[in-house]
């Protein structure tokens, strides 16, 4: 388990084909580790049959709205959050809000 | 199941035009069955166990809630625990995660990637849902979304979006609404609806 409540990440702005479970609009958006929700087989492995294992972490991730769209028609405290597996996840080297 | 019934569709009476995508199903459906892949009756169990589900499950879970600040605590903790504790069985591989709105939180439900919903609690989707006009302007422009739905939370209220993108299922715990302290469990949870429980409306009571 590499990150904790609190911690600021960035999602990966990978280009990894096929099926995968992190958002294309939230590719290398900064927010917020919100929780920990516990670790389960890698789905983007079990969807071409393989055992998913090692299991991975599995984050919920909270980003500010403004954060994740330029244009947000809404109030600034609105916020999205995702579920997102570790290995799309890196610390946030910039300034921590 | 008899053998005659060999090609399980599951309202035949009317075959209208059917869609590709349909057709691709049964191939898909017939093709599994032949090579043993799935029997008919597992089929049938999958089918039965979908179809015993229902937004019904969710406003009784809601109402009980609202009436009994223990079962809500467990709801929020342990959702599956206290679902169970009302006879809704919602095992399985995912998780369960209720979300509970507040003066100041109102939240909302969507799956950007596919359809993922509390499946083993609520049944199946509205076809809306799975749109892919829901599932883009949810996150993008959630207040114009549940504005069209008939519901505008003010400002004040921060709009908090939970996009479902892998392992666990979210459903929101709406807020009591005002005038109903002298409603029975049961005459509350009329009061909540599917989509309230997706976060795209709100409960409401319109005094008797």
């Amino acid at each position: 388990m590499t990150f904790e409540p609190g911690n600021r990440i960035r999602v990966r702005a990978s280009e990894k084909p096929g099926h995968v479970r992190t958002p294309g609009y939230l590719k290398g958006k900064t927010g917020r580790v919100e929780s920990v929700l516990g670790e389960f087989p890698n789905p983007e492995d079990l969807a071409y049959g393989l055992s998913g294992r090692p299991k991975r972490p599995l984050y919920k991730v909270s980003f500010r709205q403004a954060d994740v769209w330029s244009d947000y028609e809404g109030p600034a405290d609105d916020r999205l959050s995702a579920d997102v597996y570790e290995h799309w996840l890196e610390p946030d080297k910039g300034e921590t809000a | 199941m008899s053998d005659a019934h060999h090609h399980p569709h599951h309202d035949a009476g009317t075959e209208q035009a059917i869609s590709p995508y349909a057709h691709r199903i049964r191939a898909i459906e017939a093709l599994l069955l032949e090579k043993g892949v799935l029997t008919e009756p597992e089929i049938q169990d999958r089918v039965s166990y979908m179809e015993s589900r229902s937004p019904e499950n969710g406003a009784r879970l809601v109402a009980r809630a609202w009436v009994n600040p223990e079962f809500k605590a467990r709801l929020l903790s342990d959702t599956k625990t206290a679902a169970l504790e009302l006879g809704i069985d919602a095992a399985g591989p995912v998780e369960f995660v209720v979300v509970e709105n507040t003066p100041e939180v109102h939240n909302l439900i969507v799956c950007t990637l596919c359809s993922c919903y509390p499946r083993a609690i609520l049944g199946r989707p509205p076809d809306w849902y799975k749109s892919f006009e829901y599932r883009s302007r949810a996150v993008r422009e959630p207040r114009a979304v549940m504005r069209e739905f008939g519901f505008e939370p003010p400002d004040r209220v921060e709009v908090v979006i939970h996009d479902s993108t892998a392992d666990v299922r979210y459903m929101v715990l709406p807020m009591r609404p005002p005038g109903t302290e002298g409603l029975d469990e049961e005459n509350l949870a009329a009061l909540v609806t599917r989509d309230a429980l997706i976060g795209v409306n709100v409960p409401r009571y319109i005094g008797s």
